[in-house]
C-alpha cells in the first residue's frame, strides 16, 4: 500500500508533554503527585456552570452564527475596554473560538503563505511552531534568556528578522516560564514591529494572572492595534478549560478570513460555552481576583522554597508557573524529571518540552493548593539532597 | 491591590493555623508586620477567636444542633438587644443573630442529645417573658458549614500532566 500520511505531519516532532505524560501514565502509581499541569485546580464558578445549565433546559442546543453569539461578543468587546483599554466592533473584529488553541490555528492559516516566517520566542507554548509549520509558514525560532527574565527584547527581535518576516508570536504571560512584558517593553518591541510592517499574534490567555502591575495588551500600544491579533479565552482566567472557549479580536479584514477558516472546520464554538461565558464576563471579575490572589500566595511560596533549597529562580509575575534552573545538578532536565519521578514520584515537566532552550529548567506549575504544594515541595528538597 | 489586612483576614479565616512565617511569606510581607496586624485585629475585636471545624457526626460523642426561630417583643428604649443578650449568655447557645422577615432572632444551639435540646427551649427560651413563640429545627446533616463542604474529598480529576 502506499504510504497513507503526510510528510508534513509525520515530521512534526510530538510533544515533550505527551512524552512525559505517558511515561507517568505508565507507571500508574497512585503515590505519584504532579506539579505538571497547565490547568487551573479550581472548579469553574458555580453561577457560570449554572447559566451552562439553565441554557440547556431553555433548549439552547443549536448552533450560534459563526462568529459567535452576537452578546457574548458584546460582552468581550466591553471586558476589554474596561480591563485592558482596547476596542473592538463586536460585529466585525471578534470571533469565538474552540478555546485559544482554535485561534492560534486559523489565525496562522489566515496569515501565512508558503515560505513566511514566523518569529517564535521559547520557551513557549507547545502550539506555535507546529501550527505555523501546518500552515505553510516557517518558524523562526527566538530563544529568551534567563538573565532577561525570559522577557523578549527589541534587539532580539530585530536580530531574528529577515525580508520574509511576516509575525510575531508575543506569548506573554508566557507558559512555561510565567514571564511577562511590561508596557515598556512592549513599546520596544512595538516600535519595531511598526519599523518593518511586521503582524503580532499576541496571546494573552494568562493576562488575568498577572502578579505586578496589570497586564498591558500590545494592541492597546499606539499604531499596534491594527497590527495585533489578540489571542484570549476563559480556560485560564475563569477556570474553564473543559468548557473550550477562547476567542479573537482583530483587524476587520483578518477575522474575516479566519471566520471563513473557522466557519468550514468548526462551523461555531460549543453553544453552551457561549451562554456560559456571557455569565462569567458579566458576573465573573470577582471570581478571576480570588483565584488570581490565591495563585499570587502560592507563586511567592514556591519562589520563596525554590531559593530555600538552592535552585535559581526568577521571580515569575505572571501565568501559574515557575521555571527553575537545575544548572548545578549537571543533568539534563529531562534526566532531572525522570529521576525525581521515579525516585521521589513527583512529576514535573522539563523545560525541553517547550523549546530547545528550556534546557537546564523545569517548569513547576502552581495550579495546586497550598498543602499540595508542599508535600510536593518537600519531595523536591529530599531528591535534591541526594545528588 | 488588595491590603495586607484583608489578605491576613481572608487567609487565616480558611487556616488559623497558619504559622507567621508562612504566611508572610505567602503574603510577601515581613513577619514582623503580619505579628503586628494580627495584633491590632485581635485588640480591636475584629479577629474574635480562632475555631476549629470539627465534624461531630464523625466522632462517637453525641450532638445533637438545631435552629430556633425565635418571634420577640421588643422592648422600649432597648430594642431586641437586651432579650438577645438574656439568650446568648446561656451557654448551650452558639450563635444569635436578629433576622429581617417572619420572625426576629435565630439561635443555634447545641446540645448531648434532643431531648436536652427540646427541654432548653421549653424550659429556658419559651419561658422568657418577651419571648412570644418558637420553632425548633433539628439539624439532620451537616452538608457545608462556613463554607467547608464537610464530606466530599474532592479527588484531583485532571491529567496528571498537561501543556
Ligand atoms: C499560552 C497558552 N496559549 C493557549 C493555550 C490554549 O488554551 P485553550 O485552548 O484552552 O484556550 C494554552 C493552554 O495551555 C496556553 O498555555
Amino acid at each position: 500500500m502506499r504510504n497513507p500520511l503526510s510528510e508534513t505531519i509525520v515530521n512534526i516532532k510530538p510533544s515533550g508533554i505527551r512524552k512525559f505524560f505517558d511515561i507517568v501514565a505508565e507507571m500508574n502509581d497512585p503515590e505519584v503527585i504532579s506539579l505538571g499541569v497547565g490547568e487551573p485546580d479550581f472548579d469553574t464558578p458555580w453561577h457560570i456552570r449554572d447559566e451552562g445549565i439553565y441554557s440547556l433546559e431553555k433548549g439552547r442546543t443549536f448552533y450560534t452564527s459563526n462568529a459567535g453569539l452576537m452578546e457574548l461578543r458584546r460582552e468581550i468587546c466591553n471586558y476589554l475596554k474596561r480591563r485592558f483599554n482596547v476596542e473592538y466592533d463586536p460585529r466585525k473584529q471578534v470571533l469565538i473560538t474552540v478555546g485559544g488553541s482554535e485561534a492560534i490555528d486559523i489565525g496562522l492559516r489566515a496569515i501565512l503563505d508558503p515560505g513566511d516566517e514566523v518569529i517564535i520566542p521559547q520557551p513557549c507554548y507547545v502550539s506555535y511552531e507546529p501550527c505555523t509549520i501546518l500552515a505553510g509558514g516557517k518558524p523562526v525560532i527566538v530563544n529568551l534568556k534567563a538573565e532577561n527574565e525570559f522577557r523578549l527584547t527589541a534587539k532580539e527581535l530585530e536580530d531574528a528578522i529577515t525580508p520574509k518576516t511576516k509575525l510575531l508570536i508575543l506569548p506573554f504571560p508566557n507558559n512555561p516560564t510565567g514571564a511577562i512584558m511590561e508596557r515598556n517593553d512592549l513599546e520596544a518591541i512595538a516600535e519595531v514591529i511598526i519599523k518593518h510592517d511586521l503582524l503580532v499574534m499576541s496571546d494573552e490567555i494568562y493576562a488575568e494572572l498577572s502578579y505586578k502591575e496589570k497586564h498591558v495588551t500590545i494592541a492597546e500600544i499606539p499604531g499596534m492595534k491594527e497590527r495585533t491579533i489578540l489571542i484570549n479565552g476563559f480556560s485560564k482566567a475563569y477556570a474553564m478549560t473543559g468548557w473550550r472557549m477562547g476567542y479573537v479580536c482583530g483587524p476587520d479584514a483578518i477575522i474575516e478570513q479566519m471566520t471563513k477558516i473557522h466557519q468550514f472546520a468548526i462551523m461555531c464554538a460549543p453553544t453552551t460555552s457561549q451562554y456560559a461565558a456571557i455569565e462569567a464576563l458579566k458576573n465573573g471579575d470577582d471570581d478571576v481576583e480570588e483565584m488570581r490572589r490565591a495563585y499570587d500566595q502560592r507563586r511567592r511560596y514556591l519562589v520563596h522554597e525554590f531559593r530555600e533549597i538552592g535552585m535559581d529562580c526568577f521571580e515569575p509575575f505572571g501565568a501559574f508557573y515557575v521555571f527553575p534552573s537545575i544548572q548545578r545538578f549537571n543533568m539534563t532536565s529531562d534526566e532531572f524529571a525522570t529521576r525525581l519521578l521515579k525516585d521521589q514520584k513527583l512529576a514535573v515537566v522539563p523545560g525541553t518540552a517547550f523549546g530547545d532552550c528550556g534546557e537546564g529548567f523545569l517548569r513547576i506549575s502552581y495550579a495546586y493548593s497550598i498543602e499540595n504544594l508542599k508535600k510536593a515541595m518537600g519531595r523536591i528538597r529530599k531528591f535534591v539532597e541526594t545528588l | 491591590m488588595e491590603n495586607i489586612r484583608e489578605a491576613i483576614l481572608t487567609t487565616i479565616e480558611k487556616n488559623s493555623r497558619i504559622d507567621l512565617s508562612e504566611l508572610a511569606i505567602r503574603l510577601g510581607v515581613s513577619e514582623p508586620d503580619i505579628a503586628n496586624t494580627l495584633e491590632e485585629l485581635e485588640s480591636e475585636g475584629v479577629i474574635c477567636g480562632y475555631h476549629t471545624m470539627i465534624d461531630w457526626d464523625k466522632t462517637s460523642i453525641d450532638k445533637v444542633s438545631a435552629l430556633i426561630e425565635v418571634r420577640v417583643t421588643p422592648q422600649r428604649e432597648e430594642g431586641f438587644d437586651r432579650i438577645a443578650e438574656r439568650i446568648y449568655n446561656y451557654p448551650e447557645v452558639n450563635s444569635v443573630y436578629l433576622i429581617s422577615g417572619g420572625y426576629d432572632l435565630l439561635v443555634t444551639l447545641e446540645g448531648k442529645s434532643l431531648k436536652e435540646v427540646s427541654q432548653f427551649v421549653s424550659d429556658k427560651l419559651s419561658t422568657l417573658d418577651t419571648v412570644i413563640s418558637t420553632a425548633t429545627h433539628f439539624i439532620l446533616k451537616r452538608y457545608k458549614d462556613h463554607g467547608t463542604i464537610m464530606d466530599t474529598r474532592t479527588e484531583d480529576v485532571r491529567e496528571k500532566v498537561s501543556p
